[in-house]
């Protein structure tokens, strides 16, 4: 039997088409626990590489006989060993490539839908990790939100539709990811928009981003407008392009809402954020799609492999616009919280420009789950 | 920083996963019970995988070094010792010991663990004499001193107490279980 390749692009294929994968992650238990791969459909069995060393006789009864399998580890290595040592005991076995490295950074574009003036959203699922960033085209322009540091695909990507990206924007200073926005900017020449409040502290050139601002692109004008919605940071920032579509960054996800504690300021920001949830997104046309910076868990995905939902359906059931009492939603954001994610500190520095790690170093800082909502 | 011995030592480095703990396990198979290794390896992942392997396997992990780039991990190969009889009869137990410290500021307690164990933790009046040495060292001490022997679960202390007796030393006692239920001070490496 052969061994089999399968990529990061495969994987995610699988999750959006809600196939079936049986997934033999061989990295060591804590990290297993820590995150894994996640499609509707995929099933799991965690044992460490190290613990097959003698032989995989002991797992053999464990593996299904009529599913595809997939060995995963941490960089392919120990992946690919321990495939070849199922396959020499008959099996039909896949490995991912590049590991769960390749895996966090695997970018996978889909069309969101179209604008009304002329253009289309552009939808980047960061599959792995749960960050989500968008492209606005019109009439050959571009402009990219919340740019992961994977800056090739979106460079590749707007080659590939034709598209200049002359504006780059991020809805806030991100603690979670390493931002590529002020790398595409240098990249490309495009203009880099940041909120004011969030970037005090950068070291770099940036236009500030204020309420009311409008960034337009194209020759038929699809407008940008941003509006000041602070909460998860106190400069978070949300936008509506085309009238038809709320980027709503860090402060509003699917299922939940963002945290107003990875800067240290919980209590101050929890009204801020209330505002902001309560009223200014209340104020606005419930028909707005709403488009996050993250997704949590698989279940959020369209079944077009999107992550977005009306404002209207949100209202209606996600928790956290949902709590009518002060104290009950003050609690809720600022007690019990999830671990803050991986390195969120030197992260921060890092999008500040007070930092400049390695690549490797990027990579171990951004390793783990998303951890940007209260629960 | 303390030098750290190891009975052997494994060059690991350049390799990936999963080479560093392939290359272990075949020089782990080579060392006696007992032994340290040395693992120098420059795959990040290593300490995570070293260290769960070891717990599967039962072997010892020690601790990590960082050294630069390289990461020098310390394993001593697992040794059945918890299993064997005890026999020098004057024992105490840690509670006693800890007791013990706090009075007494001349307190002669030699750590008869392998040096590495000793480099990664231990407690901070203790002397390290590892027991493979102790014939060569023990002219260093008082035969009418008293003397606390402390290891990892009370065994090589034993023997230790044993020998030391043997060569009309007169006042030995042995501590249990030692250091893997110590739960008093102690001096770490990175302190």
């Amino acid at each position: 039997m052969t061994v089999q390749v399968m990529t990061s692009a495969d994987v995610t294929k699988k999750i959006f088409n809600k196939e079936k994968l049986f997934i033999l992650d061989v990295r060591n238990q804590s990290e297993y626990n820590d995150w894994k791969i996640e499609g509707e459909n995929f099933t799991h069995l965690n044992v460490p590489y190290f613990e097959l060393l003698d032989g995989v006789d002991g797992i053999l009864d464990k593996l299904p006989s009529n599913q595809d399998i997939l060995v995963v580890c941490a960089k392919e290595g120990s992946s690919a060993m321990v495939a070849d040592m199922l396959s020499e005991a008959g099996l039909d076995i896949s490995y991912l490539k590049g590991g769960m490295k390749a895996w966090s950074e695997h970018l996978e574009p889909v069309k969101v839908g179209d604008l009304k003036d002329g253009g289309q959203m552009y939808q980047f699922v960061r599959i792995g990790k749960g960050c989500l960033s968008y492209m606005v085209v019109s009439d050959g322009e571009a402009a990219l939100i919340d740019a992961t540091r994977m800056t090739d695909v979106f460079i590749n990507f707007a080659d590939s539709i034709g598209a200049k990206i002359t504006h780059v924007l991020d809805t806030h200073l991100h603690a979670d990811h390493i931002s590529g926005g002020r790398q595409i900017a240098e990249k490309t020449g495009a203009t880099y928009w940041l909120p004011p409040k969030d970037a005090t502290e950068v070291t770099f050139a940036y236009e500030p981003l204020e309420d009311e601002n409008d960034v337009t692109i194209g020759h038929t004008t699809i407008n940008i407008h941003a509006f000041y919605s602070p909460g998860h940071t106190i400069g978070s920032t949300s936008f509506v392009v085309g009238e038809q579509f709320l980027l709503s960054g860090d402060i509003l996800f699917i299922n939940s809402i963002g945290r107003p504690d990875l800067a240290g300021k919980a209590e101050d920001w929890v009204s801020d954020l209330r505002e902001t949830l309560y009223s200014r997104y209340k104020a606005l046309s419930d028909e707005l799609i709403v488009l996050p910076a993250h997704f949590m868990t698989i279940d959020e995905l369209n079944d077009n492999g999107t992550v977005g939902k009306k404002l209207k359906t949100l209202f209606a059931q996600n928790h956290g616009l949902n709590i009518a009492d002060e104290d009950e939603f003050r609690k809720m954001v600022t007690e019990n919280l999830p671990p803050q994610p991986n390195a969120y500190q030197e992260i921060r520095q890092t999008n500040m420009g007070k930092m400049n790690p390695e690549e490797e170093k990027q990579r171990e800082m951004e390793i783990g789950p998303n951890r940007c909502a209260v629960s | 920083m303390e030098d750290i011995k190891a009975n052997v030592v494994l060059d690991a480095k350049g390799l990936a996963c999963p080479m560093p703990i392939v290359k272990t396990k075949k020089a782990m198979n080579n060392l006696d019970a007992g032994q340290v290794i040395e693992v120098q390896a420059t795959d990040k992942g290593s300490t995570a995988d070293i260290k769960a392997w070891a717990e599967s396997t039962g072997h010892q992990y020690l601790g990590t070094i960082e050294d630069g780039e390289v990461l020098k991990h310390y394993l001593r190969k697992s040794s059945g010792e918890e299993h064997e009889e005890k026999k020098h009869s004057r024992v105490v137990n840690n509670a006693e010991l800890e007791e013990k410290l706090k009075v007494d500021e001349n307190i002669v307690l030699l750590d008869v663990r392998e040096s590495a164990e000793y480099a990664f933790n231990h407690i901070p009046k203790a002397i390290s004499m590892p027991l493979g040495d102790l014939e060569d060292s023990m002219d260093q001490l008082n035969k009418d001193d008293e003397i606390y022997v402390i290891c990892r679960t009370g065994n090589r202390s034993d023997l230790a107490a044993q020998k030391l007796t043997e060569k009309g030393f007169t006042n030995v006692i042995n501590v249990v279980p030692g250091m893997s239920k110590w739960s008093g001070e102690t001096k770490k490496m990175n302190d």
